[in-house]
């Protein structure tokens, strides 16, 4: 069993993909409460699919794809923020439109260069075991920004997520708070792109928070849980696609989605 | 952005000395500010119109009106939350959105009981503002936690998930969270809807407390004999003020049909029934 566990890590390429599942399944496990919590789930993957135009800019001209995808990011998170404040259509609606929108300019860019296939597949589900020490640095030093933002906006996120009424008798900045919110999606999403993909990032949010709700009725403990189930989904995925040959990306959803199914089965309804 | 820092370090307006609580003149609400539709061309156009009242530190009141009358609406704009189309409004001799002491208590509908807090974390989030930004509650705040707790009587549920709780000890924790946050307006929005009995005496025992602490309070009710037993004023609106004073002022049969519109509140759709007019 302990060669079975140790024998992959002979590999630099397998270390460097643990470390990165280990920190993508911490940081969006844990902003992905919030996702859960708030019911952000078609916002967030929305945002993930808007970002594809800005990595395939990026990987034509050669630049980090990680500095695409945070650029277009950032910017669809405070359009939506902005569409969803004038209230002129409905939020899903606008999320909608946005969303395929963008996803089509990305496919329409990359269909217009080569390699089409490969380069989208990557794109779209990820590239686990291809992670650089560059990546690596990108993501952990994201990780680490959007975990100490948490840490610092703690109260205040918890406040207009549970009582918005109650954030805005306090007179909190709850315009700046949601876009703060939608901003660390944004850059959590291009933490998890070489991890999940886009097609697949949704389930790194929602899955172990939705797990995590199940098991815990405190927040902070919730966060912790959530954290433990996507850091555990992360490298039991690296393992099996080290050992089954299964796509990384789907094999890391693909535990995290077992575990929810486990647990729900075993939780007593609540109604 | 300086208006952001403004808001993030913002500790709330001094009171002005010898002002009323609540001072309203000329008061007008219209259906589109709180996003109402209108369902018909007669409909009319302000949810409250030109109201004009004051009342003094300490006071408790409750106010009745059959369903959108303008209740919520009313509690929104003392709240600060939502902003008149025209008139004044001074709380303590301010603007309402400068106050960080007022304490909303929606209808109990409007929260997600299935969240993840327990009952004192809910009450420490009144304390947001005094613990301050990038801080976590220190001693003195879970002191006062637990006093507020105390003083409602719900010591006992403080590590309780608040989806455990019933009706009644839902209110008393979102009064804990109110005193937590040290109020000086209590807004209390249909507060009795799905209490019995025994919940609805403990909620006026509470607030018989809160007469020495001189905080003012303000209860939207349906329940006349309420209002008539255990507020100093009531003041019964239907989209504009018919009457504002003692029961026995206020509850005769002329203004109550002016009110009711010819039914008997009694007869009147229960608050828990859908109705057309937005209810908020």
């Amino acid at each position: 069993m302990l060669t079975w566990l140790l024998d992959p890590l002979q590999f630099n390429f397998i270390i460097r993909a643990l470390l990165a599942s280990i920190m993508v399944g911490i940081v969006c496990s844990v902003l992905g409460t919030y996702v859960v919590l708030r019911g952000m789930a078609f916002l967030g993957d929305a945002l993930a699919h808007t970002i594809l135009p800005g990595v395939v800019g990026a990987f034509l001209l050669g630049l980090p794809l990680a500095l695409g995808a945070l650029v277009v990011g950032i910017a669809t998170a405070i359009g939506i923020g902005y569409l969803t404040d004038r209230g002129a259509i409905k939020e899903d609606t606008a999320i909608g439109v946005i969303f395929a929108g963008m996803f089509a300019l990305g496919i329409a860019m990359l269909s217009a260069s080569g390699n089409y296939t490969v380069d989208l597949s990557h794109f779209l589900f990820g590239n686990l075991l291809g992670v650089s020490a560059a990546d690596l640095w990108v993501i952990s030093i994201l990780s680490v920004l959007v975990l100490l933002v948490i840490y610092l906006f703690f109260k205040e996120f918890l406040v207009i997520t549970f009582d918005p009424i109650l954030a805005q008798t306090l007179r909190l900045p709850t315009t700046f708070l949601r876009y703060l919110l939608l901003i660390l999606i944004a850059i959590t999403i291009v933490t998890a792109l070489q991890v999940v993909g886009i097609a697949l990032m949704l389930a790194m949010f929602v899955t172990p928070a939705a797990t995590a709700a199940l098991l815990t009725r405190r927040l902070p403990v919730m966060m912790v849980v959530a954290a433990a189930i996507g850091t555990f989904s992360g490298v039991s995925g690296v393992y099996a696609s080290y050992y089954v040959n299964i796509a990384s990306g789907a094999a890391v959803v693909l535990v995290a989605t077992i575990i929810f199914v486990v647990v729900f089965a075993l939780t007593p309804s609540q109604k | 952005m300086s208006d952001l820092i403004h808001r993030i370090a913002f500790h709330g307006a001094d009171h002005q000395p010898d002002s009323p609580s609540v001072e309203c003149q000329h008061l007008s609400v219209s259906y589109a500010a709180i996003g109402g539709r209108l369902f018909a061309a007669d409909s009319p156009v302000d949810a409250l119109a030109e109201l004009s009242f004051q009342v003094k530190e300490g006071e408790q009141i409750a106010v009745i009106g059959p369903n959108g009358a303008g209740k919520s609406t009313l509690f929104k704009v003392l709240a600060g939350i939502l902003k008149p189309d025209s008139g004044q409004i001074q709380l303590f001799g301010n603007p309402p959105e400068e106050h960080i002491c007022i304490a909303y208590v929606s209808q109990r509908n409007q929260i997600d009981w299935s969240f993840p807090a327990t009952v004192a974390d809910v009450v420490m989030m009144g304390r947001t503002r005094q613990i301050g930004l990038f801080r976590r509650p220190r001693k003195k705040d879970w002191e006062i936690v637990y006093q507020a707790l105390e003083q409602v009587d719900a010591a006992h549920l403080a590590k309780k998930q608040i989806g455990e709780l019933s009706g009644g000890q839902q209110q008393r924790v979102f009064i804990a969270r109110a005193l937590a946050l040290e109020t000086d307006l209590l807004l209390l929005d249909e507060p009795l809807s799905g209490l019995d009995l025994p919940s609805q005496n403990a909620l006026f025992e509470i607030l018989d407390t809160l007469r020495p602490e001189e905080v003012t309070v303000l209860v939207a009710t349906h329940d006349l004999n309420v209002a008539a037993r255990h507020f100093d004023r009531i003041m019964l609106l239907n989209r504009h003020i018919i009457a504002f004073g003692p029961a026995d002022e206020v509850l005769t049969t002329e203004n109550l049909l002016a009110a009711y519109g010819g039914l008997s509140p009694h007869q009147h759709p229960s608050p828990n029934t859908q109705h057309p007019t937005p209810n908020t």
